[in-house]
């Protein structure tokens, strides 16, 4: 019993320092690289710069949260729907909703960018029938699109997995104490849902904060994210030291929003919302 | 009981899952303030008839009344019964408190009116004090008696109980029985109560709806369905009974396992073939020669307070109750007390129960097993 | 109990699906454009399949692909299912919820900073060894190990969690040594979590992007990757072509498993049935 309990634990023990290799000490690396220059030496030029980057960083956080919000809106009521209808239409439409998360984000956000485009099919269709041209690509509007359009699977499989848990039994109780469905959404399938809110938000948001790709191609030049910002300081400019201060911001600011968000949704009296 | 007025009528309820009938015309009439029991195996329909009464189903046909008006299309969130249900449903974000006051608040009462009411309630079931608690962290009966708060709390004409004691153990089940129907008295509405335990229907109801096969076989009060049962069915579900094949002779004079016996029944066809329902209780062992039939004991097991014998009479295997001992293989001689002959009918049921011919404790429980899982 | 959708759900559903396909159906209309514009349909025609085919590079990044998801989903699924148990059997709360919580890590933090911290750790390492190339399938391998491994674990830990640990002691019981206990009892009950993390990680190994993009180096190049640097540029339908066939692989894949599932339930179903008879 002793023996193999040890040996269970021993078992682990590849995985432990693997992840102490590749998972907390690149982590270190991103620390390190940020407080020093180029030459290793310590400074806090590269932290104490990034003020110059803050419009950018509040930009891509007010991109990143209105995409999630969006989101959240139409993934909500499509989870319900999703759960509450036949098993099989669940099957199908889980799958419907995954097959194009399976396309590759790269492929899907530039066929994006062709149905935006001056030239592309909304404005070649518009002026076919003698309407103006849209301004569509390289806007706000569009990256916003397109963090939508990429990440909403990932706010509906929460969604919909937590509420095809709930037990309609809580339902009808509800109705039978005399709540309408108004109320029956508003103080039962709500507040049981929280958990899966707050695991969507969390999975579209930090990849939507975070993207260069989808602001690339659909905000071109004129919207630029912080992700757009590191990928430049890794990729063209070399300047590993101030991608690394960038990065560690990055990883600051979204660990600051989760915890936020987590406050906001388990604000009731127990307190106890588990993600 | 005092005599009340019709509060619940169904009328002509079928209902249909998939082709298969789970109601089959259904009428039913159930009056203000009683305590009134579907009882029934599982599959019998009892619990859809619940549900239908409460709102989550509607019936293919038929009308559902309350006090005479038609309530069919009305939703379950604007009719005046409430339900509890078979596993509490408990809304886990919620505390004590806030269940209670669930109902209260979908009715905008005013929060001194709630909280009022909500301490009314968890004081009548024995629960002061639990206000701040964590429904998940209640046991069982605690989660069930917040069950029942909850429903009462919006001052229901009507409590629908599905199956509510079932997940309790035996001796917090026989509390909450005498609870529940104490609870009922003292607030003097109607309780619909569902079960398939029939000593729990025998014992809390005023007036008991046996059911099978979506269709109800009897409605009587408890004491009518134990001695009067109307076929074979009932006499089976209800207690355990030896259903043997008569004939009667003329009235007070029912033939059965090769002797003819009196009896309190009449209004029989002269020699109509008929259903003989007896009472392991109510057979009398007697010594050989005095017995009006004669019988060898196949087996007999101690169950504390009498013996159990599977006594073998003509190939058909009774079972017999006594406080005396007899070893297995003894031949003993039987005699029936006139008042302890029940007589019925033939029905779609003859011949389906009664005998104890492959009879064990074993089955019985695998089968209420079974039952509970539903 | 069937629950029948109302008119305006349906065009909700409707409506989302719309949403959801339009880019992917103008990606396969104009992978059969005569013409290289991908705005206007001139024509039907398969040249860009046949170009496709004819792309050495393409092709070479697509067997380096499967290469690397295949052998970094296997590393990862061994060691992660070892980990699994490890970390199951584990007394000690503190050390438990600490490799927990390192666990969580790649697959909280946004994939840019992994991809980067990574690319520190190999560019560093890689200037102490004194390798001018250091990026290039290895690190590849190493990072998409890394970001499996959180997948596979926790699809691994709640079968673990979920099986009675009265089982492999049954085992022991009845003679088996604690490691053929292991074999024989408790790996076929976790088995689904196994496969399942498994198929996790070689999809997300395929699929990946921005991890690939900063550990990759000019020897060793995805198709994911690839098709990166020709978006740099104007591109041609032959994106579009390959696009479309990954699509259609997919499609038919999913197709097959829910019908393969289906089947086996109903197998399940009729079983059942047939003992309760």
């Amino acid at each position: 019993m002793n023996k193999s309990s040890l040996t269970k634990k021993a078992i682990a023990s590849p995985y432990m320092l693997w992840s102490v290799i590749f998972i907390i000490v690149p982590l270190i690396f991103v620390v390190y690289y940020s407080v020093t220059d180029a030459d290793g030496a310590f400074t806090l030029d590269y932290v104490r710069n990034i003020g110059h980057y803050r419009d950018i960083m509040l930009n891509s956080i007010w991109l990143g949260f209105v995409a999630t919000v969006i989101s959240l809106v139409i993934a909500y009521p499509l989870a319900y729907i999703m759960a509450r209808s036949s098993l099989n239409v669940q099957r199908t439409m889980m799958m419907l909703v995954m097959l194009p998360m399976w396309m590759n984000l790269l492929i899907r956000t530039y066929s994006l960018m062709i149905i935006l485009q001056d030239t592309g099919i909304i404005n070649t269709a518009l002026s076919a029938i003698g309407l103006p041209r849209l301004k569509m690509i390289n806007t706000d509007g569009a990256v916003i699109l397109g963090m939508v359009y990429n990440y909403i699977p990932y706010m509906i499989l929460p969604l919909y997995s937590i509420m095809a848990k709930l037990d309609h039994g809580l339902i009808e109780a509800a109705e039978d104490l005399g709540a309408n469905k108004l109320q029956v959404l508003r103080k039962v399938v709500l507040p049981l849902s929280l958990p899966g809110i707050a695991s969507g938000f969390t999975m579209v948001f930090v990849p939507s904060v975070s993207t260069f790709y989808i602001s690339k191609k659909l905000g071109g030049n004129t919207v630029s994210l912080i992700g757009d910002i590191i990928e430049m300081q890794f990729k063209s400019s070399n300047n590993y030291n101030l991608g690394a201060a960038l990065s560690l911001v990055l990883m600051l600011m979204i660990v600051v929003c989760m915890a936020v968000m987590n406050r906001f949704a388990s604000d009731d009296d127990d307190g106890g919302v588990l993600i | 009981m005092e005599d009340n007025g019709i509060i619940i009528s169904l009328d002509k309820i079928s209902k249909k899952f998939d082709d298969e009938v789970i109601l089959d015309n259904i009428d039913l009439e159930i009056r203000d303030k009683e305590f009134i029991t579907f009882l029934g195996p599982s599959g019998c329909g009892k619990t859809t008839m619940l549900r239908i009464i409460a709102g989550f189903l509607e019936a293919d046909s038929g009308r559902v009344m309350f006090e005479g008006k038609d309530i069919n299309s009305l939703p379950p969130h604007k009719r005046q019964v409430n339900t509890i249900f078979q596993r509490y449903q408990l809304f886990p974000h919620l505390n004590v408190y806030e269940n209670v006051a669930f109902g209260l608040r979908n009715k905008r009462m005013k929060e001194k009116d709630i909280s009022k009411k909500v301490e009314e309630m968890l004081s009548l079931v024995n629960l002061k004090g639990f206000q701040r608690r964590n429904v998940a962290s209640l046991s069982g009966g605690q989660q069930q008696r917040v069950a029942i708060a909850r429903a009462l709390a919006v001052e229901p004409r009507v409590l629908l109980l599905d199956e509510p004691l079932a997940a309790l153990d035996l001796k917090l089940r026989k509390d909450m029985q005498v609870e529940l129907k104490n609870i009922q008295k003292r607030l003097g509405i109607t309780f619909i109560f569902v079960t398939h335990d029939q000593q729990e229907a025998l014992s809390m109801s005023d007036r008991v709806v046996v059911m099978n096969e979506g269709k109800i076989q009897q409605i009587g009060t408890p004491l009518d369905i134990y001695n009067e049962p109307k076929n074979a069915f009932v006499a089976d579900f209800i207690g355990e009974s030896n259903i043997l094949d008569g004939v009667m002779l003329d009235d007070f004079k029912a033939k059965f396992s090769g002797a003819v016996f009196q009896c309190l029944d009449k209004g029989f066809a002269v020699n109509e073939s008929v259903d003989i329902v007896i009472r392991p209780e109510d057979v009398d062992v007697v010594p050989v020669k005095e017995g009006a039939i004669l019988g060898t004991i196949t087996s007999n097991t101690f169950k504390g307070v009498h013996f159990e014998m599977i006594v073998d009479i003509q190939n058909f295997k009774w079972m017999i109750q006594t406080t005396d001992y007899y070893p297995v293989g003894t031949r003993i001689g039987i005699e029936i007390e006139p008042d302890a002959i029940h007589v019925m009918k033939k029905s779609e049921y003859s011949g389906m129960f009664g005998d104890y011919s492959s009879f064990s404790d074993e089955l019985e429980k695998l089968s209420d097993v079974t039952e509970e899982e539903e | 109990m069937k629950r029948k959708m109302s008119p305006l759900a349906k065009l909700y559903i409707a409506l989302i699906i719309v949403f959801l396909y339009a880019p992917i159906v103008v990606m396969i209309v104009f992978s059969f454009n005569s013409s290289v514009s991908t705005s206007v349909m001139s024509g039907f025609s398969t040249r860009w399949y046949t170009s496709l085919f004819h792309d050495e590079g393409t092709m070479k990044a697509l067997v380096n692909t499967l290469i690397l998801a295949v052998s970094s989903s296997l590393i990862a699924t061994v060691m992660g299912t070892a980990a699994a148990v490890g970390i199951n059997a584990m007394k000690n709360k503190w050390i438990k919820r600490t490799t927990m919580s390192v666990t969580n890590i790649p697959m909280m933090n946004p994939e840019i900073v992994t991809g980067i911290s990574m690319m520190l750790l190999f560019v560093f390492a890689a200037k102490l060894l004194g390798i001018a190339d250091a990026l290039g399938f290895w690190t590849m391998l190493i990072a998409h190990v890394t970001f499996n491994l959180p997948y596979v674990i926790l699809s691994v830990l709640p079968k673990l969690r979920q099986m009675d640990p009265r089982l492999p002691e049954a085992a022991m019981d009845l003679g088996c040594t604690p490691i053929q206990a292991f074999f024989k009892v408790t790996l076929p009950s976790i088995m689904t979590g196994i496969t399942s993390g498994l198929m996790m990680s070689f999809t997300l190994s395929l699929d990946d992007f921005v991890i690939s993009y900063f550990t990759q180096g000019p020897s060793f190049e995805t198709l994911p990757i690839r098709i990166f640097s020709m978006t740099k540029k104007r591109v041609t339908p032959d994106m579009y072509a390959l696009s479309t066939l990954i699509f259609i692989t997919i499609l038919f894949l999913l197709v097959l498993l829910n019908v393969l599932q289906i089947r086996g339930e109903k197998k399940l179903k009729n079983k059942l049935d047939k003992g309760v008879r």
